[in-house]
């Protein structure tokens, strides 16, 4: 298996998925390529990180303001 | 109009990080989710309960960012397909392994802030993508509905978006990164 082939998997693999076909062949490159493993790890990595941090908060009194105005607005319409 | 209130207590935060996602300015995205949340409404009657509110919520609040995009850029035409013909991400370039704990890196401000910087360098059309497949936790399936694009187009933008944020970030959390580069901005 090449490196190509296995990006084209990667996101199977990324995603858990538990049919990926040839999961034995990929795991195999993974074994042999520190390239790859080094791909899929810090893939892995970014995706964690922007799960668990809130990067655009909805501040308490922004919330507030926007629940008002946005009832407002339907009830005028 | 109580149980709407608490359609938009559940859904607030959700709209308002998609938008922001989008269009990357919080003005533009406090807009949204009021335009979102009033259209929405407005056309409650024509949702179908085949597909689940939140996903018909977000198709309008994905629709009304990409219109405040082009708003702000003077009417020129923004939609999804923007620059998504780009080979960038499609092969890893840079192969240096990241620190064992990147986030140790840095301080949770600092972090907000180089995730944002990041993010924003990449065409609206992956951003969304995976903001709503990774951050938000729809299914392909439901990505592809919200946003009318194909299964396989779902696909191959979310692995380009997730290879180009990989390779940006390695900046800053590979193992000889220094805190002192994330004073550059992000590539």
């Amino acid at each position: 298996m090449t490196c190509t082939e296995f990006l084209a998997q990667l996101d199977e693999m990324l995603d858990q998925d538990a049919a990926i076909p040839l999961r034995a062949d990929l795991e195999e490159h993974l074994r042999c390529c520190e390239h790859c493993e080094i791909t899929l790890s810090t893939t892995r990595t970014t995706i964690q990180i922007y799960r668990s941090h809130e990067i655009y908060e909805l501040p308490e009194d922004l919330r507030e303001r926007l629940h008002k105005a946005i009832l407002a607005k339907c009830r005028k319409s | 109009m109580a149980a709407y209130e608490k359609l938009v207590k559940q859904y607030d935060r959700q709209v308002f990080r998609i938008a922001n996602h989008i269009v990357q300015n919080r003005e533009d995205a406090e807009d949204v989710v009021q335009d979102a949340f009033l259209k929405a409404y407005q056309k409650l009657n024509q949702f179908q309960g085949n597909s689940k509110f939140y996903t018909w919520l977000v198709r309008i609040a994905v629709n009304e960012s990409l219109m405040r995009l082009r708003k702000r850029r003077t009417g020129k035409m923004v939609s999804i397909d923007e620059d998504v013909e780009t080979d960038e991400g499609s092969m890893p370039r840079d192969l240096a392994d990241w620190s064992p704990d990147p986030e140790a890196l840095y301080g949770q401000s600092e972090m907000a802030d180089i995730l944002r910087r990041t993010i924003q360098g990449l065409p609206p059309g992956f951003r969304v993508v995976f903001a709503l497949r990774d951050v938000e936790g729809l299914s392909t399936e439901e990505t592809a509905e919200t946003l009318g694009l194909s299964i396989p187009a779902v696909k191959s933008r979310l692995l380009r978006a997730r290879l180009q944020l990989r390779e940006r970030l390695s900046r800053y959390f590979k193992r000889d990164a220094k805190p002192a580069q994330a004073q550059d901005g992000a590539k």
